[in-house]
């Protein structure tokens, strides 16, 4: 395929529970060292979640932070970050030519939440409503905040797909760079899901909120006593560009976009499904020309509830049952659920796994589910391995959405 | 309240909107719009702040007369000499 066709990642920049830039995450996966603490929540008093701890006035004035939203500040971090890391001179580039797309699963309930908390000291006299609500609630915010702080004037929106948007972020930015819409893609996904009680709070009544004594241990896919999610907030953005650019500035490429996928289950508002998700990551791999026994990590999505992870080992066990050198492992064990920003920050954590051939765990596994024991998963301890060429991200969502993405190393 | 108690409160509410700004030498009598980073959005902060602190009504008529510092106590001085 001509560079043109091809699409690399050149920058990252990320904020995740345990980390605030690419190393530090990584380091921390390799560790073993989960970032879930406990919170105050509307209503509900004290909860477990994961919180990002970047400094936002790094790249924002205070006035900023008060005018806008978290998401929108996570956005910011996550794309000066990226940036910084990509070795862009950004000054010089044509901003018209700059699009940023995030994914995010849902927007403007903190806000919402948050001004109905505050009316209550008011009688709810709707005068006392703010006037900032509208900007901060609009589902393009968290891109909107991005643009409006490095003044870029290309295209940006946010892509609402549930759980699966991270990966749909970059799928998105990948597809705006081949239709030739911009020259620059700043992709990826973001949340500030856990300032909302009612996102806990639905998930309790689901019977899908994760409790657990010690915080660290909540988030446990696989393990036989898992019982939930534990809701994260988090970010991140990726660069990308086409490979001719990056070859033409000797850009640092942490990986190349080979294939992705994106289908729908068509069958429930909640439960996913495993034939359906068996079908996304076939057709990724298609797209990119692999077969099964080519992906060298599988970067699961499993969330810790008793029937999503068994889906997805379903899944898994259909598509690659004869893939002995695949191995899988999960994030969301050490850092909760990152809602918009999983797909992105899941695959970001992995990919320097092309450089150390190491592939970090899924942590918390006390008790292995018989009907989770997918070949080679990565238990507890980070394993060393011959090469890593092919990683496989998936992220799954509510109403049936189903994403994958495959990155190949870069001269693999 | 004082005219120099109410000069001190419309200051205070400024630095909570603009609180990268330094206002010690804020001059009363130029717009402060002029003279800070300011939007329509940030001065309709200043409005809501005097209804939430003071229940102070200011009627959208009534706006320019807050346009600066000088201008607002003296537009404020009646309505908050009771506080």
């Amino acid at each position: 395929m001509i560079d043109e066709r091809r699409i690399v990642i050149t920058g990252i920049g990320l904020t995740a529970p345990n980390g605030n830039n690419l190393a530090e995450f990584r380091e921390n996966l390799l560790a073993g060292k989960a970032g879930v603490g406990k919170i105050e929540t509307h209503y509900m008093g004290e909860v477990l979640a994961g919180v990002c701890h970047f400094d936002p006035l790094k790249y924002q004035k205070k006035k900023e932070l008060r005018r806008g939203t978290r998401a929108g500040s996570i956005a910011i971090y996550c794309a000066q970050e990226a940036i910084a890391d990509s070795g862009l001179n950004f000054t010089q580039l044509d901003k018209s030519r700059i699009g940023v797309y995030l994914g995010i699963t849902e927007h403007g309930n903190v806000e919402t939440e948050n001004e109905i908390y505050a009316l209550k000291q008011y009688n709810y006299d709707v005068k006392y409503w703010s006037h900032h609500h509208n900007p901060r609630t609009v589902a393009n915010n968290p891109a909107g905040e991005i643009t409006l702080n490095m003044g870029i004037t290309g295209p940006h929106y946010t892509l609402g797909a549930a759980c699966a948007a991270g990966n749909i972020g970059l799928i998105h930015g990948l597809q705006m760079l081949l239709l030739d819409e911009v020259d620059l893609a700043l992709a990826g996904g973001v949340s500030e899901s856990i300032h909302t009680f009612g996102v806990f709070a639905s998930f309790k009544n689901e019977g899908a909120l994760a409790s657990h004594p010690d915080p660290h241990k909540a988030c446990r896919p696989f393990d036989r006593d898992r019982n939930g999610i534990v809701v994260s907030e988090g970010g991140c953005v990726c660069v990308l560009e086409r490979l001719s650019d990056a070859l033409k500035r000797s850009a640092r490429i942490y990986g190349e976009i080979v294939g992705y996928a994106i289908n729908s289950d068509a069958l429930d508002f909640i439960l996913p499904n495993a034939q359906r998700q068996a079908e996304c990551m076939n057709l990724a791999l298609k797209k990119a020309g692999l077969s099964a026994g080519d992906i060298d990590i599988i970067s699961t999505h499993a969330t810790g509830t008793q029937q999503g992870d068994l889906q997805e080992c379903q899944a898994i066990r259909g598509v690659f049952n004869n893939a002995s050198h695949t191995y899988a492992n999960n994030t969301k064990s050490f850092i909760g659920h990152t809602m918009g920003a999983a797909g992105a920050l899941e695959l970001a954590g992995n990919l320097p796994s092309f450089n150390d051939h190491m592939v970090h765990s899924t942590i918390n596994i006390d008790n292995l589910d018989p009907q989770c024991a997918i070949q080679n998963l990565v238990i507890n301890k980070p394993i060393k391995v011959d090469k890593i060429d092919h990683i496989m991200n998936n992220s799954f969502g509510m109403l049936g959405i189903n994403s994958v993405v495959i990155v190949k190393r870069f001269g693999a | 309240m004082t005219k120099d108690q109410i000069r001190a409160v419309v200051l205070d509410v400024i630095a909570q909107i603009v609180p990268d700004e330094d206002l010690t030498n804020l001059k009363g009598d130029v717009r402060i719009r002029d003279q800070v980073e300011m939007d329509s959005m940030d001065f309709l902060d200043i409005i809501m702040e005097l209804r939430k602190r003071y229940g102070i009504e200011v009627p959208e008529d009534d706006y320019i007369q807050l346009a600066t510092l000088d201008g607002a106590v003296a537009y404020l001085a009646p309505r908050m000499a009771h506080l």
